[in-house]
Formats: structure tokens, C-alpha cells, sequence
């Protein structure tokens, strides 16, 4: 995703998401991702305005609003009311962005609360955005309740500049490997634990394989005289 | 020494006696045997693996031992990581599935259908009903072979060859049934986004019938070789223990979790492809043992094949159906056929295409090169694998590749429970833990 440039931004989106229900986080045009050569297609007038979910209104429908008023109630005795950053329904599932400092205790009223119960971890997983200045690292988590039949995300920001986030080793055991493997990916330092390792990658290896910036490496291949370059040097599309 | 005693003992200890002897020489073996002296222990670390026939491909198990008795165990991964997911980011979505189907390559199509529904998710469409119908077929069949495997090498890791070839033999009529539908007994890749890749042959249901009594006979053979034999009983009743909160705590699912008496299956739970119109059990126990893991494992079997002949009768009733989606921005033109050279797309399909009308050849040639579109969004889509609950997270950011995928394999995350069940047991229940496990390296290193 490449920073919002030029006019197209104020002209198309109202048009796209008047709604006010998606955040433009990207303007495209044309249709081959290459503008060093003059439009021959006639593709380049082509204008898509990419939009992401934006926090959603209440009420949030279905077992949502009950989940997350729970969560506001025992955070608030807790005398915490900046865990939860935004609530997101988008697709029927749950998205609930949390701040970091928080992500322990909300895991553990998630877990505990008889109301909440979400017992089972399956895992953390990364997602690097660069463009998202100061929130670059996503550590995501998806729970899910058996007792009730639900399941929701948490996703956690860290700035690239400090890339930390608290481990959750303590309340869902089952973290464990995942957290070094999203260490291992992306570089994500999950303080509060002495055992972040590499999982996937050897001990020595340099630098984090799933982050953008990180080239997915490869090696022109020739067949019958033609040469087809790697995977990560061949045209893409906007 | 004295004399051997009658019944059963053990090997004495060899620093009892002065004349302690080591075979190792040069080095600094020297040192370390004066060490091994002085501390007057019979602690061994032993590495097992990365390369050992009894350790399911390569998982390097680090293990501490007393004796004969496991202190600690550890489990080393990374062996066979490849870097499949990093690679989809550099794929259409469409291309994906090729690499998806590699990750667990025992149980391929349940990577393919839980990544295919989430591209679904993501673009708001469902396939079509005979399109879900033949991915259930496929799914149970491939329950039924993956197990198979987890039996089959189970028993050889005990020394009973004859239960791995009786599960590889019956392992082997499902394969076929792959191969006449795909072409390729492993990595399949024929679910794709929006469906399948082309409707199944005329005669599939007459020819996985005439399959299910072979398949039956062998899931019998397996049964009558293991649950009631005394040896098999004797290695695995009580061994590789994990309780149901100790389950819960590490995230682990599948038969495993099952065999602690939860019976959470996600195809009851959230049922996708429409398994809540088919009528089968979830097989439950409360030994949490490997033994009750074997017998969850074989009667899973046969509520797969349960399932497997409701769906051939739904099958039957949609002949003719669409297995893709109508929108043909998103279905790959595909028509398969087998010529001299193996198989490929038939010739008439290309000729139709290449030679009817000059759009028609564009925008072939566009969906195949481009892609198609995904809204922006994430989604988390989970079907239920044979060795637990399959993830995946998928992530869009409104072009023709995933902006990033992430698998969350249930033997990923049930490995974490070697530790639990192995310490404090022998040695060689190890490997009955592990294999009670059922990893498959594949899908864990992805």
C-alpha cells in the first residue's frame, strides 16, 4: 500500500465509502502498477479507492455489544478505560484493537469472566504494515469461547521503533510457539518472558522473513531460451 | 558382580563398580568422562531426530533422561520450513492454493477448502452447493487416509509393520479416488476460490461405493491388529497423559482434545461447506491416553464414512449443478483432460478459448496473469483437520494477492504438548506420545 496522493482522494471517496463506514487507506489507478511509460491501454484513467473497516457504530448487532459491554465493565474496575481503541464488525466477525499495555488484562477477562469465557487460544499470528506510521507491527489473536460458541480477534499495534508487546504466555499457555514464531517473523519482542527464540528460522539467522521490506528472494529461471525472473520481480498488478 | 537374580531387574548402575570404563577416546572425551565421574549420575541428554524414522519426518526432540525415565523433553522445529506463506504473498489468490496444499501434505484439501472459504469470506461470495458437497467427500475421504497414516506409522514406531501396511494399502484406495478426480494423489489443488476446479467424473460416486467396503475392511484389519492386542494395549493404555485443562490451557484441539472428553469439533461448532445437513457423531473419551487417541482416531473413520455416503446421495441429486461461481471475474476457465503426455486442459477447451472470440481469449488471459480483486478486510476461517482445528488468517488489502496469509496448523500448536505428556514416563513411551500426537512437519514448519 503506497501513501494517498494526487486529487483522486477527495474526488472519488465520498462516491465509494460516503458511509463514513471505510478509512481510505489507498488510491489506484491504472490497471498494471507502472507509470513509466505513456498510457497506451487506455487503463490509466482507471481510478479504485481502497478502504479499510473504520471503527464501527453501536449498536454492533448479535452477541457483539453484549461481549464488548462486559469487557468495558470489568476493565472499568480495573480502573482501565484505554484498553480497547476501537471495536471493528466487519465480515460478521469481532475485531476489538487493543493497546498494548492493556492486551494482559484483557486476555485475562476474556478467559475468566463467566460472561466472556474465552478459553481457547489458537494462536498469534503478525501482519506488517509499513505505511501506518507508528502502528507498523500487528500482533493479532483470535479466541474463541466453547462454552458460548463465539470468537473474536484482538489485534495489538507496536511502532517499529519499539517493537514490543506484552506476552500472553501467562493466561493462554498455548501462545507459547506462536509468539516466538511471530518474534521470528516479524521481529515483535514479546516482553515478559526469557524464552524468546527463533522457532522457524536457524538461531543466527538475520532479520525478520514476513516483514515487507524483507525481499522474498529467488533466481531468474531459463526455459527454451526465454528467462522468467523470481516470483517477487515479476509484473503486479495495482 | 553377583549373581543375577530371578524375576524382573534392572541393569546396575555402572559407577557402583571402580572399573568404569568408555569407549570414546581423543578429544576432550577425557574430560568429559572424569566429569561424568565426579557427578556420579546416570543423567543423558539424547537428541532424537532431526532425522529418525520414529520421529514422524523431521522433529528433533530433545530429551533429558534418568535412567530410563524422561526429565525433560523438548521439542526442536524448523526443519522443513519453507517459507509457504511468505511465498502466497507473491501469488494471486488463485495461485495460492497450490501452495497452501503443500503445507500439511497428509491432509491437503483441508487446506485448500479452509483457505479457499476464507478468499470467500473476504469476497462475499459462497460457492455453489454441488461445489461444497464434492469439497465434504473430499475432506472426509482425505480424514480417512490421514488417519490412516497416524495409524499406520503409529503401529510401525511400535514395531507392528503389518498395521502399516494394512493402513498404506487402505490408505491407497482413497488415493486413487484423488488421483481420478484431480489427477494427483497428494497436493491436489483442485479446490479453488469460488468452487472447484472442474465437476467430478461421471462415475465418481459409483467408484468411491465400490471403494467404501476395501476402505471398511482395512479400518476393520487395523482395529482387529490393535485395540484388543495385548502388546498395543500394554504400550499405550495411560501413556502420553494430558488432561483436559491442561489441553485447554495449550490450545490444543483435535482427537487429542477429545480424548480429554471435550467434544469440540469445529464442524459442529461452526459448521462451513453446510456440514450442519449431514448426521454424524463427534467420538469422545475421558482416558486422555494414547490408546483412547487410537480409538478416536478409527471411529472417526467410519463418521467420516457415514458422512461420506449422505454427501454421495446429495451428489447424485445435483448432477449437472454448477460447481463455480457464475461470476466469471472470479472462476478460472478449466477443463481438464488427459492426453499422451498426462494431463493437462483438454484441447477442445483451449481451442474454444483460443479460437471463438478475441474477448473471450483476453480475458482469459487477464484472470489467469492478474487475478482477481479482494476487497480489503481480514477474516478467520476455521475447519477442522484431522489433527485439529485448522486457522486461517487472511488478510487483503484490496489488490489480486493476499496481502498476508497465516496458517495456524493445529500440530503446530499441538506439538507444544510433547513436554507435558512425555516427562516423567520412559523413554520409549516417547514415541508413543509423539505419535499420539500425530504431527506432520509439513504443516508445522511450514
Amino acid at each position: 500500500m503506497s501513501d494517498i496522493t494526487g486529487p483522486a482522494t477527495q474526488q472519488h471517496t465520498p462516491s465509494l465509502f460516503g458511509d463514513n463506514s471505510h478509512e481510505v487507506v489507498d488510491v489506484r489507478t491504472g490497471m498494471f502498477g507502472s507509470n513509466d511509460s505513456g498510457d497506451t491501454s487506455g487503463f490509466g484513467g482507471l481510478t479504485r479507492v481502497v478502504g479499510i473497516p473504520n471503527a464501527s457504530p453501536r449498536p454492533l448487532g448479535s452477541w457483539y455489544d453484549d461481549v464488548v459491554d462486559v469487557l468495558e465493565e470489568i476493565l472499568h474496575e480495573q480502573d482501565t478505560t484505554t484498553a480497547i481503541e476501537s471495536v471493528v464488525v466487519d465480515r460478521d466477525e469481532l475485531t476489538l484493537f487493543i493497546a498494548r499495555e492493556h492486551l494482559v488484562a484483557v486476555c485475562q477477562a476474556l478467559r475468566d469472566d463467566q460472561d466472556l469465557r474465552f478459553e481457547l487460544s489458537l494462536g498469534v499470528s503478525g501482519v506488517h504494515y509499513p505505511h501506518d506510521q507508528g502502528r507498523e507491527l500487528h500482533a493479532v489473536y483470535h479466541l474463541t469461547s466453547v462454552t458460548h460458541g463465539r470468537s473474536l480477534r484482538l489485534e495489538v499495534a507496536a511502532p517499529d521503533e519499539d517493537p514490543t508487546i506484552p506476552s500472553t504466555v501467562s493466561v493462554y499457555p498455548g501462545n507459547d510457539w506462536h509468539e516466538r514464531e511471530t518474534f521470528d517473523f516479524f521481529g515483535i519482542n514479546f516482553t515478559g518472558r526469557d524464552d524468546l527464540t527463533r522457532i522457524e528460522m536457524p538461531d543466527d539467522w538475520p532479520g525478520h522473513p514476513q516483514r515487507k521490506d524483507y525481499p522474498l528472494g529467488g533466481i531468474p529461471v531459463e526455459y527454451k531460451g526465454a528467462t522468467i525472473p523470481p516470483a517477487d520481480q515479476r509484473r503486479s498488478y495495482s | 558382580m553377583s549373581a543375577p537374580t530371578s524375576g524382573p531387574h534392572a541393569t546396575r548402575n555402572v559407577f557402583d563398580t571402580d572399573d568404569a570404563s568408555f569407549e570414546a577416546m581423543g578429544g576432550d572425551w577425557d574430560d568429559v568422562a572424569q566429569r561424568i565421574r565426579e557427578l556420579g549420575e546416570e543423567r543423558i541428554v539424547v537428541n532424537m531426530g532431526p532425522q529418525h524414522p520414529s520421529t514422524h519426518g523431521v522433529l528433533r526432540l530433545m530429551i533429558e533422561m534418568d535412567g530410563e525415565y524422561v526429565t525433560e523433553a523438548r521439542a526442536g522445529i524448523g526443519y522443513l520450513h519453507t517459507g509457504i506463506e511468505k511465498n502466497m504473498e507473491y501469488r494471486t489468490f488463485t495461485q495460492g492454493v497450490t501452495f497452501c496444499t503443500r503445507m500439511d501434505y497428509l491432509a491437503s484439501f483441508f487446506q485448500e477448502a479452509a483457505y479457499c472459504l476464507a478468499v470467500e469470506r473476504l469476497l462475499g461470495i459462497e460457492a455453489p452447493e454441488r461445489a461444497q458437497i464434492i469439497r465434504v467427500i473430499l475432506m472426509e475421504l482425505n480424514r480417512i487416509s490421514s488417519h490412516f497414516v497416524c495409524l499406520g506409522t503409529g503401529g510401525n514406531e511400535l514395531g507392528a509393520t503389518t498395521v502399516m501396511t494394512a493402513a498404506f494399502t487402505g490408505r491407497e484406495e482413497i488415493l486413487r479416488i484423488f488421483e481420478s478426480v484431480s489427477g494427483l494423489r497428494m497436493n491436489n489443488a483442485y479446490i479453488r476460490p469460488g468452487g472447484i476446479a472442474q465437476d467430478v467424473p461421471r462415475d465418481f460416486a459409483d467408484e468411491v461405493r465400490s471403494r467404501i467396503p476395501k476402505i471398511e475392511k482395512y479400518l476393520k484389519d487395523l482395529a482387529d491388529l490393535c485395540l484388543g492386542n495385548p502388546i498395543f494395549k500394554l504400550r499405550t493404555v495411560g501413556v502420553g497423559h494430558l488432561n483436559l485443562s491442561g489441553a485447554m490451557a495449550l490450545g490444543i484441539t483435535g482427537p487429542i482434545l477429545r480424548s480429554a472428553g471435550l467434544p469440540y469439533d469445529v464442524r459442529k461448532a461452526k459448521p462451513y461447506c453446510g456440514y450442519e445437513n449431514y448426521d454424524f457423531d463427534v467420538p469422545v473419551s475421558s482416558d486422555a491416553d494414547s490408546y483412547s487417541r487410537v480409538v478416536l482416531r478409527a471411529e472417526e473413520c467410519w463418521q467420516s464414512l457415514r458422512i461420506i455416503k449422505q454427501a454421495l446421495a446429495k451428489l447424485e441429486g445435483t448432477a449437472g449443478a454448477p460447481v463455480m461461481v457464475e461470476d466469471k471475474k472470479i472462476a478460472w476457465p478449466a477443463q481438464l483432460a488427459i492426453s499422451s503426455d498426462g494431463q493437462g486442459n483438454s484441447f477442445e477447451h483451449i481451442r474454444q478459448i483460443m479460437g471463438s472470440s478475441m474477448e473471450s481469449l483476453i480475458h482469459h488471459f487477464k484472470l489467469v496473469t492478474e487475478g482477481f480483486r479482494v476487497p480489503a478486510g481480514q477474516v478467520w476461517q476455521t475447519v477442522e483437520h484431522p489433527r485439529g482445528e485448522l486457522g486461517v488468517h487472511l488478510v487483503s488489502d484490496g489488490g489480486t494477492r493476499p496481502y498476508r496469509a497465516h496458517f495456524r496448523d493445529p500440530s503446530f500448536n499441538n506439538l507444544q504438548g510433547t513436554s507435558i505428556m512425555c516427562e516423567g514416563g520412559q523413554v520409549a513411551d516417547v514415541v508413543v506420545a509423539v505419535a499420539s500426537i500425530d504431527p506432520v512437519m509439513g504443516g508445522v514448519d511450514r
